[in-house]
């Protein structure tokens, strides 16, 4: 058996390497530990946390949960609105959302889906209270406990409880609501919907003993009161039960559905309950489908109305002109970067200054200024009319269209590519053409055969830097390109900051995203990014 | 890649936690937020300079209105809100108090009293669109045109807009659909208090979309406020639409050969909303600043140097002359008679519901 080598401290010799081995990736780690911290933080948790509101719904679960639960079973495919029981649900809901103030949210959430949702949460929200109000004007006539703020919370939750939100200062988290054990097996619902209650005014730093209590508790005590079985209730609580069931006897209760339609016809109809239902899973993909101009109908995803389609031919226009830009940047960039890699060392530099000098100016003022130059009364449409070569009634259109971008990003990427190709082309050795020239190449031949091809490592790198950076770009676009001439990325900034629509804005930006992705890949299946040469 | 656009709203949810440790907000500095350029001018002389004399608190003024909406929700999903208080149009205001991101302010004890002895609400009347909203001035968007390049016959109508025979040349117009397409109805024989009932249906927006497709060609589109003076500066266009504020300056202050056209403005509203989650010191210091900003001589001053209407009733008697130019500002205000003579105050809960949808129409319709 072969004897192990063993380190000069008595350990295998393997294992004391592995150590070192160890302690050296250690410390190689830390050393970049605060910049992985710094691009963790600020760039892929932002990235992340953004792509995933893409695909994020859990709003409407959130803020409607008792009628996400009624509606599952409802038949949307069917022509009749929900049942009583599933508007009686919608009905607490709301009373609590809108006590969190979240129903306008949630409205707004819809209102991508269907047109008039948002106003419809909003007004509802704003009658919502209505319910429960014959029931509570009763019972606040017949005892005047009812009208104790701190009835609910009395009859509901524990001492243990109540005596606790009276200790507490009104800030931080409150104490959390402790349920009376036979209350909430005699009145479930009255008392989920007062769990939720106190949850949402302790969040907002008020006492749930002293807030306004909701009309809506009465309704459902009302409902739950005349079934409920006494038994494990005490004498009192007995009596308080008999007490609300007489009153509440004669009484008609309120009719939710009733009200909801009155306040809007639209509940009465299949199409706000229809989106309720298609959109309360926590997870959706109605982004995604709604960035490829599609919609989530009765029958899965369907092609959007022809006048909202709009998606596809951004991404296919700003594939198409990133391309435009990219070639256009080849054209340009590759004699000025063989100038800069063989002229002499001053002129060269000379050169060089005049490339970076664009580079260094703000984006903002070269845009600007290729407006001036490019409209129709600006400079070079002057030049043209001057030397006669357009009329001066016709002039030419070369601002506020595709033409505008493709010349303002051509300009303002050129150094994106000039730098990689040059960097490469100062590698080739001179004597290769001159070589190739002795061995009788004529100029172009020596250029194509021997020069080209190496330097194409320099044109693969400034296209894919130039090709990915111009597809992400928004704000030349804005400024020249008019209508015709903007890209998807205008789209993301405008829900961004002005639609709001942060879903629609990361499930667009998440596409993108993937399509660079593709193109990197592909790129490197057919170049190689090992060949690609920064320097 | 160019990751701005997805990274903005989400990193301001990472930093701004960072930078709460180093909370900037001492006893006396508060950060306003407004719009920029000569408008943020106007309120530093006539609101920031005499509050901060007055108090002695320092204002650090913030250029984002823009974006308002869209950054303090950020900062409200972050914890952390560093503005105090924010200029923004009415629409995102009644945006902002839907969402429970601006506090609710009652007029009548909250806000100064009129000169004229009138209580708060009386004053800004039917001006307080939202119970988060503070009123400050009444702008309106309107045409303005080249008098040198219109012809004979200078236009009076907004159907000049429409008119290619009569006024050919190039038009600017907003790239959004608000306003445009009320116009186009109005201009295809609508009358004004029908407009949102027959935008509702399909044929309308139909209608409207036709309307407009008989300029399509004819249209520069523009997203800054600014664009449409230069635009007329250049000559690039013959009319086009933009705030009645930058048309003043461009007309009085810049003296070009244009001229205004106050048929149709569309009335809209500026004002300030306090944020919500801010400290009880901070929150109490905002609504102190609100309070001296927007009563009676303070809004009339405003007025001093840009020709935006105040928003109190019992502000109008006081506005004067121009502070540098020293003409008369009340022929300039898109509230003085004579102006508003037909005028379109744009109804916000409608377009609430309408926004996204219209958008996305307005959009194909554009790329098409």
């Amino acid at each position: 058996m072969a004897e192990q080598v063993l380190a000069a401290d008595g350990r295998p010799l393997k294992a004391s390497l592995n150590r070192a081995l160890r302690r050296q990736k250690m410390r190689a780690l830390m050393l970049i530990a605060p910049l992985l911290l710094f691009i963790l933080v600020s760039f892929v948790m932002p990235i992340a946390d953004m792509l995933f509101r893409s695909v994020e719904n859990q709003i409407v679960g959130e803020t409607l949960p008792r009628t996400v639960v009624e509606l599952a079973d409802w038949d949307a495919a069917g022509e009749a609105e929900p049942d009583a029981a599933v508007f009686e649900a919608l009905a607490r809901d709301l009373a609590i959302a809108v006590e969190e103030k979240s129903h306008t949210r949630l409205g707004s959430r819809l209102n991508y889906e269907l047109t008039g949702v948002s106003s419809l949460f909003r007004k509802t929200g704003r009658s919502v209270d209505e319910i429960g109000e014959t029931v509570q004007d009763a019972l606040e006539d017949a005892a005047p406990i009812w009208k104790e703020r701190s009835v609910f919370g009395g009859l509901l939750g524990t001492d243990d409880w109540t005596n606790a939100v009276d200790a507490w200062d009104e800030t931080g988290t409150g104490p959390a609501f402790e349920a009376r054990p036979e209350m909430q097996a005699v009145l479930p619902d009255t008392t989920s919907l007062y769990r939720s209650f106190t949850e949402i005014a302790m969040e907002a730093g008020d006492n749930p003993l002293t807030e306004k209590q909701l009309p809506i508790f009465f309704h459902v005590l009302a409902q739950e009161v005349t079934t409920a079985p006494t038994d494990g209730l005490s004498d009192a609580q007995a009596a308080l039960f008999a007490d609300v069931q007489t009153t509440v006897a004669g009484l008609t209760l309120d009719d939710p559905k009733a009200l909801f339609v009155d306040i809007d016809e639209d509940w009465g109809s299949t199409d706000v309950w229809r989106t309720i239902q298609t959109y309360s899973p926590a997870y959706t993909d109605g982004y995604f489908l709604n960035s490829v101009d599609r919609l989530k109908g009765a029958e899965g995803a369907e092609l959007r109305p022809e006048n909202e389609r709009i998606y596809i031919t951004l991404f296919i226009r700003t594939m198409i002109m990133s391309f435009t830009i990219t070639v256009s940047c080849i054209l340009l960039g590759y004699p000025i970067a063989w100038l800069l890699a063989n002229l002499p060392a001053r002129k060269a530099n000379l050169l060089m200054i005049l490339v970076l000098l664009p580079f260094w100016t703000s984006l903002l003022v070269r845009t600007s200024a290729w407006k001036v130059l490019l409209q129709q009364q600006g400079v070079i449409n002057d030049v043209l009319v001057w030397i006669g070569f357009v009329a001066d009634d016709s002039r030419l259109q070369l601002i506020n269209n595709q033409t505008g971008t493709i010349i303002a990003m051509t300009h303002i990427l050129l150094p994106f590519m000039i730098l990689p190709l040059y960097s490469v082309m100062q590698t080739i050795p001179p004597s290769y053409l001159r070589a190739a020239k002795s061995l009788g190449a004529t100029n172009w031949t020596a250029f194509w055969r021997v020069y080209f091809p190496q330097s194409i490592p320099g044109i693969g790198a400034g296209s894919i830097l130039v090709f990915i950076l111009s597809i992400g770009y928004y704000i030349t676009p804005e400024i020249v390109g008019g209508t015709k001439g903007v890209f998807i990325s205008n789209r993301i900034a405008y829900h961004i900051s002005s639609s709001l629509n942060w879903g629609l804005a990361a499930a667009l930006g998440a596409i993108l995203l993937a399509i660079v992705l593709i193109f990197y890949w592909a790129y490197d299946r057919i170049v190689g990014i090992d060949n690609v040469k920064l320097g | 890649m160019k990751l701005t656009t997805k990274l903005m709203a989400s990193s301001a949810l990472v930093i701004a936690p960072l930078a709460a440790g180093a909370d900037g907000h001492m006893a006396d500095e508060m950060t306003i937020v407004s719009w920029g350029g000569a408008y943020s001018a106007s309120q530093q002389a006539a609101y920031h300079d005499p509050y901060a004399e007055n108090t002695g608190v320092t204002i650090i003024n913030d250029e984002s209105s823009a974006e308002a909406v869209a950054k303090l929700r950020a900062m409200n999903e972050a914890g952390n809100v560093t503005w105090d208080v924010v200029d923004v149009v009415a629409s995102d205001a009644i945006r902002l108090c839907d969402e429970g991101l601006a506090l609710e302010i009652d007029a009548d004890t909250q806000l100064a009293d009129g000169d004229d002895g009138s209580k708060a609400s009386d004053d800004f009347g039917d001006l307080l669109v939202s119970d988060c909203f503070i009123p400050q001035i009444v702008y309106s968007t309107t045409v303005g045109y080249r008098t040198d390049l219109v012809g004979d016959t200078a236009p009076t109508e907004i159907c000049a807009l429409f008119d290619t025979d009569t006024y050919p040349g190039m038009r600017s117009l907003e790239k959004r659909p608000i306003n445009n397409l009320e116009w186009a109805l109005i201009c295809d024989g609508v009358a004004n208090e029908d407009v949102y009932d027959v935008l509702e249906t399909e044929e309308g927006q139909a209608q409207a979309f036709a309307k407009l497709d008989t300029i399509k060609d004819s249209v520069v589109w523009w997203s800054a406020g600014a664009d449409t003076p230069q635009l007329l500066a250049d000559g690039e266009v013959i009319m086009g639409s933009t705030y009645n504020g930058r048309l003043f300056s461009l007309i009085e202050e810049q003296d070009q050969p244009v001229a205004m056209l106050w048929d149709a403005q569309v009335f809209d509203l500026d004002g300030w909303i306090i944020p919500t989650g801010l400290t009880p010191e901070r929150e109490a210091r905002a609504l102190d600043y609100v309070k001296f900003a927007t009563d009676t001589q303070r809004l009339a001053d405003q007025a001093k140097y840009i020709s935006y209407g105040p928003a109190r009733a019992s502000s109008a008697p006081l506005v004067g002359q121009h502070a540098t130019l020293g003409i008369d500002m009340a022929p300039h205000m898109p509230t003085d008679p004579a102006n508003a003579t037909n005028t379109f105050l744009y109804n916000y809960e409608w377009w609430a519901d309408y926004r996204d949808d219209l958008d996305a129409k307005f959009q194909a319709w554009l790329s098409q």
